[in-house]
């Protein structure tokens, strides 16, 4: 209960963070109709199974609409929705292998359509994220990562908190930026276990 | 003199991947590689060191080739300056043209042309629409000859009639639009200033401005990793292959109406072409 409190809050402070941004341009009224003609006509002749790709799910959909600032009410909706599509470890443990977990952040295949199908996906991380000091070539579209398990005192609740993040960052934080990896399958409950530990381990180099 | 090149572009790229393995912290490093590449691309930024300029004389012969049902080469085509006009026609494309009753970017326009004027089957110039090795793409060839021809002059979006106002307001909103496993969009990585993929920087297309016009006043542009001429054509293409979509049909109104956006956020910017990128 105390738990669901906090995650409320920081959602609204967040919410509250979001909101205090200058108002972005207002989408232009074009009928959604026309977009979605344009869209059909540009991806015409798509591979079996990615047509799913190319059509839109609702908080995609929102997030579009509101360019990632969605108001309050459509902001509640996301985070109760996909919420409910996180689906923890049936063990309850969320900690794998941190040096399988390196490998996987490190790795930016799969997925793409020049890809052989049914290969495993990495994560990618350090393509948006700073995690390893000694790991140089890294992104800044997301927060750095340095020392996360470190700064958050390796809680088992901060843990469990990653795992979410991973499965479905906007679980936590409506349109956030970052794919969700666990929902959309991207990423196996094997892999995000490892991504965990990666950041929550205090053996492993991100908290080093 | 073409070992001279392949030589110059080995050595550019001997330098680039020295500075990536620099023990400088991060920030440190990326303004230093990008400081190199600054250096490499003045290095290589005249015509007869870039290989782009290739695919310029490659494209001037093709222009004026008769080929096709009618025997008839490009002269007559019409790219919105008047039929054979090239001068400054690059800087207003994509453009809405009467007799297709269209908005067409530059490709478009040239297999209209194919297929209404020469009369030809397209269907090889389409097979071969982006070059690799050992094959040469007609459309990169063109473009860099037609685009090189309006050099010095300013993009100027053309807004006026209602279908490139529409063009323009679903590119806007195809930029925003956030779809398929990654849950990307364009404005992802290209939302807001001075962010970088690995090392990488990537220009802010979400706003009008110097970046914009920077980013759209280079492209065709000479890819030293690919070793071809690309288009915006090819770099859309490449966008969406990285955002994990299928592939985008080539030459579809979709990515001109995405092109009409991202030009418009370019206005006023110089045009120099074809450039050479990483």
């Amino acid at each position: 209960m105390f738990r669901k409190l906090t995650l409320a809050c920081a959602a609204l402070a967040i919410a509250v963070v979001a909101h205090a941004q200058p108002a972005p341009k207002q989408a232009t009224a074009v009928d959604p109709a026309v977009i979605e003609a344009y869209i059909k006509g540009t991806w015409k002749k798509v591979p079996d199974g990615w047509q799913a790709r190319v059509e839109q799910d609702e908080t995609q959909r929102v997030c579009s609409q509101y360019r990632n600032n969605p108001p309050l009410t459509e902001f509640e909706k996301i985070l109760a929705r996909e919420k409910a599509t996180v689906v923890f470890p049936g063990d309850g443990n969320v900690m794998g292998d941190w040096k399988k977990g390196e490998k996987i952040a490190q790795d930016g295949r799969g997925g793409q359509f020049s890809d052989p199908p049914n290969m495993v996906n990495g994560g990618n991380c350090y393509a948006c994220h700073q995690m390893a000091k000694e790991e140089l070539s890294f992104g800044t579209l997301g927060p750095s990562l340095a020392e996360y398990g470190k700064i958050r005192k390796f809680s088992v609740e901060e843990a469990k908190s990653v795992y979410a993040k991973i499965f479905n960052p906007q679980s936590v934080q409506p349109c956030s930026n970052m794919p969700r990896f666990g929902f959309h399958r991207f990423l196996s409950e094997q892999q995000i276990k490892d991504l965990t530990a990666y950041l929550m381990s205090p053996d492993s180099p991100v908290n080093k | 003199m073409l070992g001279a090149r392949a030589a110059l572009s080995a050595l550019g790229l001997t330098v680039l991947l020295a500075v990536g393995v620099s023990g400088a912290p991060a920030q440190q490093a990326a303004d230093d590689s990008e400081k190199e590449i600054e250096r490499y691309r003045a290095m290589i930024n005249d015509p007869m060191a870039n290989p782009g300029y290739l695919n310029v004389d490659r494209g001037e012969v093709l222009w004026k080739t008769a080929r096709g049902a009618n025997n008839v080469s490009l002269e007559k085509c019409d790219l919105g300056m008047g039929p054979g006009k090239l001068e400054g026609a690059y800087a207003k494309l994509p453009r809405y043209f009467k007799d297709a009753d269209r908005v067409m970017d530059l490709e478009q326009r040239l297999l209209w042309c194919m297929e209404n004027i020469q009369k030809l089957d397209t269907k090889d110039v389409l097979a071969r629409r982006f070059g690799g090795p050992g094959r040469t793409s007609d459309m990169e060839d063109l473009v860099a000859f037609i685009a090189n021809k309006s050099n010095g002059m300013k993009i100027d979006p053309q807004l006026a009639h209602a279908k490139e106002q529409e063009m323009l307001a679903v590119g806007e909103a195809m930029f925003f639009r956030r779809s398929s496993i990654s849950d990307f969009s364009c404005a992802t990585c290209h939302g807001e200033d001075g962010k970088r993929i690995r090392l990488q920087g990537l220009p802010n297309l979400s706003k009008p401005g110097k970046v914009a016009q920077e980013t759209m006043g280079s492209w065709p542009t000479y890819r030293v990793s690919q070793s071809q001429s690309r288009t915006m054509q090819h770099r859309l293409w490449d966008c969406y292959r990285q955002m994990r979509m299928p592939a985008p049909e080539y030459a579809s109104d979709g990515l001109t109406a995405l092109t009409v956006y991202l030009t418009s956020q370019a206005a006023g910017g110089e045009i120099n072409v074809p450039s050479i990128k990483r």
